[in-house]
């Protein structure tokens, strides 16, 4: 029983201070704007649901870095996946513009998943290459220009419309979320997910074939990364330069906080989500403080050593 | 029969054969280099010239320094994710410190509104020198507080690092929100030329002039720099008792404990000296452009090219094995491939896709490798 | 102090120490003496409290309660290097080579000759070179990487470490455990002439033969207490299993049913690797444990990884109920009805912080799932009847499997294997380091296995237990197999003089390889 209980209070634990942090957050803005401005605009429905809808595109992104981190690796070819997703989605337009943006993230992460899985190349550098290919792939396609094609009425109307009142870019989340939720917790993959983070040699001599789970977790961040694009063109009606490196690191960060090991192996998908919505309000609350960039980064380093300083995590190595 | 053998050639022999293999990925990377620069300067119009050798040591020295920081902690099986961040800090605090204004430059903070004066920060030679010293130690001391929250926070490195360059770069946007600042005009022109030059600046070996030095005078000050570097910081922490431990923690923390290493100091010592290392490159980097520049962008490309710099120079991402001087050449031969869209005039707009495309190449041939292995099991190791 | 073992002249003492974790016992008020130029052995089962004991003497964990003497002195050693320091020196299980490290480098890791305050490596390595060729093993080169040795060379290198620490006090825990036996008697040698010089030294050891060639007196351990000590020859191995385990055992291996002809189930023809294996045929029949003998790393392991698909490039026929399989991964061997139980149960076998459950189902989750969702229930009985069938002892199957003892842990490695019903079951030295008691289960369910019709490969570096439990056993000598020995044949002075190929390794077939 005391047993089962300390099990789970290992990964519930950052979950639920992530969860009082996000508390914390939008009391003392509350507070803030109140005392500023007299209102309260972080506890109003609206403005929280256009937060969460921005917070959408992070939450995708999060939610394939989460799988990639799980299996011990990372993904650093996100921010141009995302933007040669959307660039690409844009350019050929029509029907066919949503299926050719995720085709380029399956792609992407076939390449990343080889690369990683059969050559065995770290990770951090592999995709670190592949960011930098898809990068000069996306500048000799626009000519360094900004892109001039426009998403699609479909791609907007994911990103930007809302039905009975909620944002369709939140419901594209939550199907996102219940898919990789189900994955991890139901699955054979989920399980050999956990099993490669933790020990890959021994998940491979239990007749797990690792290399084919890689490729998968890499395809499943590919294929976020690049819906995160096409949807951020879409709530942008186009698609531009640079437009995914605001969401690498912030991405490992929400996972992260979540309580996931960035060594692999743990971690919870629930967790990821609090990191995503936590990252997201701390931003709004910056943002209607005004705080300058400089000040925006240190706040937002201070929070991430802060949290998984509380969350003690990290084991000595003694015995 | 083995008695004499192990006195004999055969032993040496050996001996040398168990080096090279031990470092082959040095050794490749050195010869890489070599091949590449040489046929750089072939193809070059004034190839093998003094003033390539400046240009080009100009452009290489603070990427190399950032992959000797990378490398240390690298080493002990962490990856700082900050060395880009300490670098655009550190260079921003050079664009106040450096300015070698006569008589002293006046430094003072506004923060919240407030308008706080921190007296003069002396000038003139004196105050170069102290800047100089000034700029390095907030290198250190940002890799110091980095090693601190890996060690006492129990954070892990990538983690804490991505965190704490954050903090560096508001740092420095705060120090420069929009690039600017000065940097004396003497100090830029003796560090980023020749040695020649640098004596004729601060006028030592009759303004440069002495017969003597004549044979030297052709070399590039940076490179004259990252030697003494590597020389009189690297060498000796790589001998360290202090040094080794950071290997033994980067190979088997467990053992390393068991073995009764100060783990917890090795890693401090190698964040300290990574930040150190940055500091070195953003103080270079501040001199060589004279300003102070906050630009994330070009942190964040400095600390991926560092990764690729290490991974180049044949030091595992795993910890444990490789070397600073591996690194350096990595970062040269990053430098080297940049240089030859100059002379074969790639355009502009395909430089990214060939610069992904050799990095990739690069990685990959590295990890054919693995295909020779007939044990897969040596693949999880 | 009741019931204290009061020695003349004791050189280590402790009285009444107890440690716990996270409240489960390991040690509790145990009054242990140790005098100097005595070989002491400290027995018990894997739990015994026998681990605990030592780390507290070498300084890697301190005790809740309890008081320790040195040479007559009070003591409490906070970290490994202060009882390094006081010359207590433990060559531990777990190897504390730092595998990327030269071996001079690791040799001399924690007080390096220097020069100018820097590391001297020329002086560091004459003192490996030195160090090395006092264990009498001057082969190995101290500029080699510890990751490019053996792991029986390895062993050797820890050893040399233990010495250059000068030691009053010598702990070695199971430290011959991967030697040959070549490198056993070369240690031997080294532990007899310490002795004479008046170290004290605790050897930990699950081979009965090693303890009572060596130790001079014994102390047995069970359940965190010390139970007795005794010289040597006061009492008989029987009884002394008997302290251990706390009950009476009959006999140790099970009996092996009467030979008959059986049709094979993994047939080998000409399997050869790398110049590691070098064509080997061999048949396996349901029903059958047959032992893989000889020195050790003459391809007894290469053989069983080229079996599981862990081996590119291998030539030959392997052949699994007269259909011929390319084992080119664990994946398609596992498929083809073939578990391995790997030789590191730590790093190989489990995911140590993932939950018992998962561990055990991860090789079978096809089994127990419907489409892509893993079916709980089915999951939960699954695991329920592997606990069951191999009495693991848990507290519940959501702890980590790291909580284990050695013995439980290599119980879930089997368990998980036989949830998937092979029909080959190729076992990589199992009970390596694992507790008497334990052992004995593991040979009843070997024989239960292959009464239920598996076909068993064997290998252990344990002659007793291969002669005990095999119904033939193929000895290996340099990647070949050169002699087979069955029913009467299989003694272990056969074994022995197979496993150093005295009948076949005449000069003149060394001569006819190089020819």
């Amino acid at each position: 029983m005391t047993s089962a209980s300390l099990s789970l209070s290992r990964d519930d634990r950052p979950i639920l201070i992530a969860a009082l942090f996000i508390l914390v957050i939008l009391v003392a803005g509350t507070v803030y704007t109140f005392a500023r401005f007299g209102s309260a605009p972080l506890l109003s429905p609206t403005y929280l649901l256009q937060q969460l809808q921005i917070g959408a595109f992070l939450g995708i992104v999060a939610a394939g870095m989460m799988v990639v981190i799980l299996i011990a690796q990372i993904d650093l070819s996100v921010p141009w996946t995302l933007a040669a997703a959307a660039m690409m989605a844009t350019s050929i337009g029509g029907p066919l513009a949503i299926p050719v943006g995720l085709g380029i993230g399956l792609l992407v992460g076939l390449v990343n998943g080889i690369g990683v899985a059969y050559l065995r190349v770290p990770s951090m550098i592999f995709t670190l290459g592949v960011n930098a290919v898809m990068r000069g792939l996306m500048v000799a396609h626009t000519g360094g220009y900004a892109p001039q094609t426009a998403a699609t009425d479909l791609m907007r109307s994911l990103a930007a419309d809302r039905t009975l009142g909620i944002p369709n870019a939140l419901f594209v989340w939550a199907v996102v979320s219940v898919l990789v939720a189900v994955m991890l917790q139901r699955t054979a993959l989920g399980r050999y997910i956990y099993a490669i983070g933790n020990k890959e040699a021994a998940a491979y001599l239990a007749g797990v074939d690792t290399r084919r789970v890689t490729v998968i977790c890499f395809v499943i961040c590919g294929v976020a990364a690049a819906l995160a694009g096409v949807l951020l063109a879409g709530y942008s009606t186009k698609a531009y330069q640079g437009m995914g490196d605001a969401y690498l690191l912030p991405s490992i960060a929400a996972v992260v906080i979540g309580g996931t090991n960035i060594l692999g192996g743990r971690g919870r998908y629930l967790g990821t989500l609090i990191g995503v919505v936590l990252i997201v309000l701390l931003n709004s609350v910056l943002s209607i403080m005004d705080m300058p960039e400089a000040g925006r980064q240190v706040i937002y380093g201070l929070v991430i050593i802060f949290m998984l300083l509380v969350y003690g995590r990290g084991e000595r190595v003694t015995s | 029969m083995r008695q004499r053998r192990l006195a004999l050639g055969p032993s040496m022999l050996d001996d040398v054969a168990i080096r090279v293999r031990q470092n082959v990925g040095i050794v490749t990377a050195v010869l890489l280099f070599c091949v590449l620069y040489v046929l750089y300067n072939l193809a070059h119009p004034k190839g093998f010239s003094s003033a390539v050798l400046v240009q080009n040591g100009d452009e290489i020295f603070a990427l190399a320094m950032l992959a000797m920081a990378q490398t240390v902690p690298v080493l002990a099986s962490g990856l700082d994710l900050s060395v880009g961040a300490v670098m655009t800090m550190v260079g921003c605090f050079a664009s106040y410190l450096l300015t070698g204004t006569a008589g002293g430059a006046p430094l003072h903070l506004d923060i919240f509104g407030l308008h706080l004066s921190l007296g003069t920060f002396p000038g003139g030679i004196s105050g170069i020198l102290l800047g100089i010293v000034v700029c390095l130690a907030i290198g250190a001391l940002a890799g110091l507080i980095n090693g601190c929250v890996v060690v006492y926070g129990r954070i892990q490195p990538i983690i804490a690092t991505l965190a704490t360059g954050a903090v560096y770069i508001g740092i420095a946007l705060f120090l420069r929100p929009t690039p600017g600042g000065k940097i004396d005009e003497d100090l830029n022109w003796a560090l980023t030329n020749s040695l020649g030059d640098f004596a004729a600046t601060v006028h030592i070996f009759d303004d440069g002039a002495a017969s003597w030095f004549a044979p030297v005078a052709w070399i590039p000050v940076p490179f004259v720099l990252l030697v003494l570097i590597a020389l009189l910081v690297w060498v000796p922490f790589r001998r360290s008792v202090l040094g080794r431990a950071v290997y033994a923690v980067g190979s088997a923390e467990g053992a390393a404990y068991m073995s009764g290493l100060p783990i917890d100091r090795a890693k401090i010592a190698a964040f300290t000296l990574a930040g150190f290392f940055a500091g070195c490159g953003g103080l270079f980097l501040a001199i060589q452009t004279s300003s102070g520049n906050a630009d994330i962008p070009q942190a964040g490309a400095y600390t991926l090219n560092s990764i690729a710099s290490v991974v180049i120079g044949g030091t595992s991402l795993l910890g444990g094995t490789g070397s600073a001087i591996g690194s350096i050449f990595g970062a040269m031969i990053l430098r080297v491939i940049s240089f030859f869209f100059r002379i074969f005039d790639i355009a502009p707009l395909l430089q990214p896709l060939f610069e992904g495309l050799i990095l990739l190449a690069a990685v990959s041939i590295g990890a054919l490798g693995v295909l020779r292995v007939r044990n897969t099991l040596e693949l999880f190791r | 102090m009741p019931g204290a073992v009061v020695t003349q002249g004791a050189f280590l003492e402790l009285s009444g120490i107890s440690k716990r974790y996270a409240g489960v016992r390991a040690l509790e008020g145990v009054d242990f003496a140790c005098e100097r130029g005595k070989i002491h052995a400290v027995l018990g089962e894997n739990g015994a409290g026998k681990s605990t004991l030592i780390k507290i003497i070498a300084g890697v964990v301190q005790p809740d309660a309890g008081s320790m003497r040195l040479a007559g002195s009070d003591v409490s050693f906070a970290t490994p290097s202060a009882a390094n320091a006081a010359g207590v020196v433990c060559i531990f299980q777990e190897l504390s080579l730092m595998p990327d490290l030269s071996v001079a480098d690791n040799v001399s890791i924690a007080s390096p000759p220097r020069r100018f305050g820097l590391i001297d490596a020329r002086a560091q390595r004459r003192r490996a070179e030195q160090l090395l060729a006092e264990i009498g093993c001057e082969d190995v080169n101290p500029l080699m990487r510890v990751r490019d040795l053996p792991l029986s060379r390895r062993q050797i290198v820890e050893i040399a470490k233990a010495l250059g620490k000068k030691p009053q006090l010598l702990i070695l825990d199971e430290a011959t455990s991967a030697l040959t036996s070549a490198d056993v008697e070369k240690v031997y040698a080294m532990l007899a002439r310490l002795k004479s010089e008046g170290v004290a030294i605790l050897y930990i050891s699950h081979r009965m033969h090693e303890v009572e060639a060596l130790a001079d007196r014994a102390s047995v351990f069970r359940n965190g207490r010390h139970i007795e000590t005794f010289d040597k020859g006061r009492r008989s191995t029987a009884e002394i299993v008997q302290l251990m385990i706390g009950r009476d055992i009959a006999t140790q291996y099970p009996p092996k049913p009467a030979r008959t002809s059986v049709k094979p189930m993994l047939a080998l023809d000409n399997l050869s690797w790398e110049g590691r294996l070098d064509r080997i045929s061999l048949r396996v029949g349901a029903g059958e444990i047959v032992g893989l003998g000889g020195l050790d790393g003459q391809g007894q392991k290469s053989l069983l990884l080229a079996l599981f698909g862990v081996l590119r490039g291998i030539s030959g026929r392997v052949t699994v109920e007269d259909r011929e399989v390319r084992p080119g991964s664990p994946a398609v061997a596992k498929s083809a009805g073939i578990a391995l139980v790997p030789e590191d149960r730590k790093t190989e076998g489990l995911m140590l912080p993932m939950s018992i459950s998962d561990n055990l189902v991860v090789a079978s989750l096809d089994a127990i799932s419907t489409g892509p969702l893993v079916d709980r229930a089915k999951e939960s009985e699954a695991v329920k009847r592997a606990i069951a069938r191999l009495q693991i002892k848990i507290g519940a199957a959501s702890d980590a499997v790291s909580t284990l003892s050695g013995g439980n842990q290599q119980k879930v490695v089997l368990a998980k294997w036989l949830m998937t019903e092979p029909r080959i079951i190729l076992l990589n030295d199992p009970t390596r380091g694992i507790d008497v008691g334990t052992k004995q289960e593991l040979y009843r369910l070997m024989r239960e296995l292959a009464d239920q019709g598996a076909a068993i490969l064997f290998y252990s570096t344990d002659y007793d237990e291969l002669i005990g439990c095999c119904d033939r056993v193929a000895i290996m000598y340099d990647g070949r197999i050169v002699r087979e020995l069955e029913g009467d044949e299989l003694t272990e002075t056969n074994i022995i003089a197979s496993a150093l190929n005295i009948d076949a390794a005449a000069p003149a077939g060394t001569g006819a390889v190089h020819a």
